[in-house]
C-alpha cells in the first residue's frame, strides 16, 4: 500500500516514554483529521503495545522500542511497534482476553483485547528470543462522512471531534 | 497525574486527574490503598471526572481496588467516567463488578 508519510522513532523501554509514544502517534494521525474519539482509540492502542514491551518484553532490562507511524493512501493510519525483547511463547494464547503473565503487578491481561477493539486490524509476529512486532491499522473516516452522521466504531459521541 | 482523597463517615472519595497508564498507576494505587487500610470504609468512590486518558493499566487499578474492598467488606463506585474511559471499563466487564455512574 502506498506510503504518503512515515515517521520512525526509537526510544528506551522506560515507562515515562508511554505518554510520549501515544502522543507522537496521535500527532502523526492528526494529519488525517481524525475525530477526538478516533484519536483516543489510537492513543489507547499504542499505550497498550508500548506498555507490553516495557512490562513483558524487557522485564529484566531496558531495551529499545522502535515505533513507525505511517499515513497510507486511502486515509489509513498504520503503526508498527517493535521490540527485541524475550518474545512471546504462544501469541494466540497471549491474545486471549484476561491472559497475563504478570497478575501480581495488577496487569489486567487486556492489552491485545483493547488493541483489537480500538483498531481495525492487529497483527502480531515474533517468537521466543526473536522479539515482538505489533502492526495495527485504522482507517480514519473523512470529515465529510462524519458530518453526514456516518460515525462508526470507537466514536461514542458524534459531536466529539478534533477542531483545527 | 494526581489523586486527592476525601474521607467522610464510612466513605472515601478519590478524585483522580490527568492520565492513568502503567507509568503512574502505582503511585495512585499506593495513595488509595493507604486510605483504605487506615479507614476500612464501607464505600470507595473513584471519581474520574478529571481523567483525560486511561488504558488497561487503569483497569488493573480498578480491579485491584475492587478485590481489596471485597476483602474489607466494602463496595466500589465509579463516578463521572468520560465516554472513552467507560468504553475501556465495559470491555473489561468492570460494569459487572462495580456501580458506574
Amino acid at each position: 500500500m502506498e506510503i504518503e508519510n512515515e515517521i520512525r522513532i526509537v526510544f528506551p523501554a522506560k515507562s515515562c516514554n508511554e505518554a510520549m509514544a501515544r502522543m507522537t502517534a496521535a500527532v502523526v494521525a492528526s494529519q488525517l483529521d481524525p475525530s477526538a474519539a478516533e484519536i483516543i482509540d489510537i492513543k489507547t492502542a499504542v499505550s497498550e503495545a508500548v506498555t507490553n514491551c516495557i512490562v513483558h518484553a524487557y522485564k529484566d532490562d531496558i531495551g529499545k522500542i522502535e515505533m513507525t507511524c505511517r499515513i497510507l493512501k486511502g486515509s489509513i493510519f498504520y503503526i508498527k511497534i517493535k521490540d527485541s525483547g524475550c518474545g512471546i511463547q504462544d501469541i494466540k494464547k497471549a491474545m486471549e482476553p484476561l491472559f497475563t503473565t504478570a497478575p501480581d503487578e495488577e496487569r489486567a491481561g487486556l492489552g491485545f483485547a483493547v488493541m483489537e477493539s480500538f483498531m481495525d486490524s492487529v497483527r502480531v509476529t515474533g517468537g521466543p528470543g526473536k522479539g515482538t512486532c505489533v502492526v495495527m491499522k485504522k482507517r480514519i473516516l473523512p470529515r465529510t462522512y462524519r458530518q453526514a452522521g456516518c460515525e462508526r466504531n470507537g466514536s461514542d459521541n458524534a459531536n466529539e471531534r478534533t477542531e483545527q | 497525574m494526581s489523586v486527592k482523597t476525601e474521607i467522610t463517615d464510612g466513605k472515601i472519595t478519590a478524585y483522580l486527574s490527568g492520565e492513568i497508564d502503567h507509568h503512574n498507576a502505582g503511585p495512585i494505587r499506593n495513595e488509595i490503598d493507604n486510605a483504605l487500610e487506615k479507614n476500612h470504609p464501607e464505600e470507595l468512590v473513584l471519581d474520574f471526572s478529571e481523567v483525560s486518558f486511561m488504558d488497561s493499566s487503569g483497569i488493573g487499578l480498578v480491579m485491584g481496588r475492587y478485590k481489596l474492598l471485597k476483602e474489607l467488606g466494602g463496595r466500589l463506585i465509579i463516578r463521572n467516567a468520560p465516554p472513552a474511559i467507560k468504553k475501556v471499563m465495559k470491555l473489561a466487564g468492570i460494569d459487572l463488578l462495580a456501580t458506574i455512574f
